[in-house]
């Protein structure tokens, strides 16, 4: 009897038309596609976006060169040179970040006892030419001004769970 | 020259050209692809000759069926051609008899003496609903029935043969019958819980 | 004006006739070009719809200038010829792909007197050149000189001669029933009303024919020949640029072409299913034949991309098995049947 009714279910194509009846009412549903360029998908404040440097809110540079960051890297992306500035303090004379190597994985956010390098929530850079892909201190800080409003907010926003 | 006959003329150069090339190609593919043009053109031929059935039957079977399976193998097969073409000097005064009597015995049986306009008078010409396919499976079914049907008998057991002959059941494959494998449930049917030894231990 | 018909008319008649076919031949084929173009667009609308999303919507309203962007952007691509590679070979392949797909619409009848050439054998000549439509892919495969390409040559090749098989005795079927091999007679061989067509009284053929087409032209969930996922894509990884374009147009001109045979072989054509009913049948009267044949084509192109969007692709030996050992079979016997049916006028469908 089973092997009848397994013989009239695939003769009949039985299955088949109610995989095409699944696809059939998918034709009408509701369609989940956000329009990219004018409508953007919600960020967390987690995301791990593009590098920046951040300041004290005096105006002094956060990162004192520890070289956490560069130890903690496993794309091996962070370079860092420092020496003590005419003041004795100790920073960084060079802070690159390879953007080809950086896998975005955070940990340099996670190890830095200061929260100096962070990543902002900026997702939408490109480079134009060979070169570009290597962010320097200079321009890491440049983020970093740029978004220290968001950033101050993220970082607050995730301090009960850190 | 009449229209018609230009284009006989065109189709049987190409025809002449395309067989010439199927021997004389090196590569077989290229050969056989050369005998699929030669099969074309002359169906072009048998077209004009107001044979439309066979015309388009020796596309749909030869080309479209025969010589894809032809392909399908010559395709796969590994040929050394110098070693097709080392005794071709060798062999060439016997084949060059073989044609020349070839060629004589073919112009003396299907020349003009015996198929010539004198022995057969060309076919009335048929208005343009005539069915040629309709008169051939008349022709087939009634006058020709025990050899048709004959025909088809020995071409059927010459398949099973062939399947008979080449069919090898493996013992050590472990295929499984699509049926059974489709009609497979959730459960038991899915997942056999084996015990082994090793794990008692 | 009347200086273009004078001139017309100082033309020999075999010239005229000749330029009269030629304006036909691209009244039918330009059309055809075009609904390409947007068939390929609809299939990624209605597949991104199945798919719980929008499809292409960028290029102009909507996206409708896709295809045209899709068409500029494969111009202007360079076609590379790999190394050994017989040249001639491959970059006839396409030809001899979309050739055939597009010289089968000369016996086909849109509407009751718009044939182009109505012969006598015109269901022996579309199945012969579908038959010849392999040789595309085969040639294409081989010249392209390289392993992937080849291994979709060998499964096409194999795939398509045990279908045409399957095709082959469905349509049979068909032209028992109708009595004839013009497709205008087997039309109105199924004269009055949806009841009357071929359909119902050749259902199994009608699947048969219907999945052979699916298999025949190569689509998902036959699309082995392709296979993305194992061979990158079958017999035409080496091409680029317009010979890929060409084999494209080809396999949407394909199936264009067995959505419309589809429809006059089993959906009676030109036909209107209200034909012969009581109140329905004046009703749509003045509806002209080609709506309806339009209508009954386009569901069937429908059918492939929905298809498409369903099912998984078939295991290789899974679909020699269909091939076989289901298809074959089923259409032996329901041609005995049809022939009996026929013989012994058992059913009104036959009269």
């Amino acid at each position: 009897m089973n092997v009848f009714k397994n013989y009239f279910k695939s003769l009949f194509l039985l299955e088949l038309f109610r995989g095409l009846s699944v696809t059939g009412r998918y034709l009408f549903r509701k369609k989940f596609t956000i329009m990219y360029p004018e409508e953007k998908a919600p960020v967390s404040p987690r995301f791990r976006g593009l590098h920046a440097l951040r300041r004290y809110p005096n105006g002094e540079e956060r990162c004192i060169a520890c070289k956490l960051c560069e130890a903690t890297c496993p794309a091996l992306a962070i370079t860092i040179e420092a020496e003590p500035r005419e003041d004795g303090s100790r920073r960084t004379t060079r802070y690159d970040i390879d953007l080809f190597k950086c896998i975005y994985c955070g940990y340099c956010q996670e190890a830095c006892p200061v929260d100096a390098i962070v990543e902002t929530r900026i997702y939408e850079y490109h480079f134009e030419n060979r070169g570009e892909n290597i962010m320097t201190k200079e321009k890491l800080l440049a983020v970093g001004d740029k978004c220290e409003a968001q950033l101050a907010a993220d970082i607050d926003a995730q301090a009960k769970v850190r | 020259m009449t229209l018609e006959k230009l284009i006989f003329y065109v189709l049987a150069a190409v025809v002449l050209a395309a067989a010439v090339m199927v021997v004389t190609r090196r590569n077989p593919v290229h050969s056989a692809l050369f005998l699929i043009l030669a099969f074309f053109a002359s169906s072009g031929i048998w077209l004009l000759a107001e044979a439309e059935f066979l015309a388009i039957v020796l596309v749909l079977v030869y080309v479209g069926a025969v010589m894809v399976l032809f392909l399908f193998v010559l395709m796969m097969l590994d040929i050394d051609i110098a070693v097709l073409r080392a005794g071709f000097i060798k062999m060439l005064p016997l084949g060059i008899v073989m044609a020349i009597a070839m060629a004589a015995e073919l112009i003396l049986i299907v020349g003009p003496d015996n198929f010539g306009l004198e022995k057969y008078a060309a076919p009335a010409r048929h208005a343009a609903d005539y069915s040629n396919t309709e008169e051939l499976g008349s022709v087939l079914y009634t006058v020709y029935m025990y050899p048709f049907e004959i025909a088809a008998v020995i071409l059927l057991v010459a398949i099973i043969a062939a399947i008979g002959l080449t069919m090898r059941r493996r013992t050590d494959t472990k295929f499984i019958d699509p049926s059974k494998q489709v009609v497979i449930k959730k459960g038991d049917d899915r997942i056999r819980m084996v015990s082994m030894d090793a794990e008692k231990g | 004006m009347e200086f273009l018909i004078s001139l017309w008319e100082a033309l020999p008649y075999e010239l005229q006739y000749l330029i009269w076919t030629m304006i036909k031949i691209v009244a039918i084929v330009l059309p055809m070009m075009l609904l390409v173009a947007y068939y390929t667009y609809a299939e990624r609308k209605i597949i991104g719809y199945m798919q719980v999303r929008v499809g292409p919507n960028r290029v102009g309203p909507k996206g409708w200038l896709q295809p045209i962007a899709d068409a500029l952007k494969l111009m202007f691509k360079e076609i590379i010829i790999p190394a050994n590679a017989n040249k001639l070979l491959f970059l006839m392949a396409p030809a001899i792909t979309l050739a055939p797909a597009l010289a089968a619409w000369a016996v086909f009848p849109f509407d009751e007197k718009l044939v182009f050439a109505d012969i006598n054998a015109g269901l022996l000549y579309i199945l012969a050149l579908t038959s010849v439509g392999v040789y595309g892919v085969i040639i294409g495969g081989w010249a392209s000189n390289s392993k992937y390409a080849f291994l979709g040559t060998m499964r096409s090749a194999a795939q398509i001669v045990a279908y045409e098989i399957a095709m082959g005795f469905a349509l049979v079927g068909v032209l028992v029933a109708a009595g004839s091999l013009n497709l205008g007679e087997i039309i109105r061989a199924q004269e009055g009303g949806l009841f009357s067509w071929f359909w119902l009284p050749l259902l199994p053929l009608f699947a048969v024919y219907v999945i052979s087409g699916v298999a025949e032209t190569n689509r998902a969930p036959f699309d082995v020949a392709e296979g993305e996922s194992e061979i990158v894509a079958g017999f035409h990884v080496e091409y680029s640029g317009m010979a890929f374009a060409v084999y494209f147009l080809a396999e949407y001109a394909n199936m264009i072409l067995i959505s419309a045979l589809t429809a006059v072989m089993f959906f009676g054509g030109w036909l209107s299913p209200f034909q012969g009913w009581p109140v329905l049948g004046p009703l749509f009267d003045w509806v002209p034949g080609f709506f309806w044949l339009v209508i009954k084509t386009g569901f069937f192109m429908f059918l492939f991309l929905w298809l498409r969007a369903t099912f998984p692709r078939y295991r290789y030996d899974q679909i020699m098995r269909l091939g076989w050992k289901v298809f074959i079979p089923i259409t032996i016997v329901w041609i005995a049947v049809v022939g009996l049916a026929v013989v012994y006028q058992v059913p009104w469908w036959f009269d």
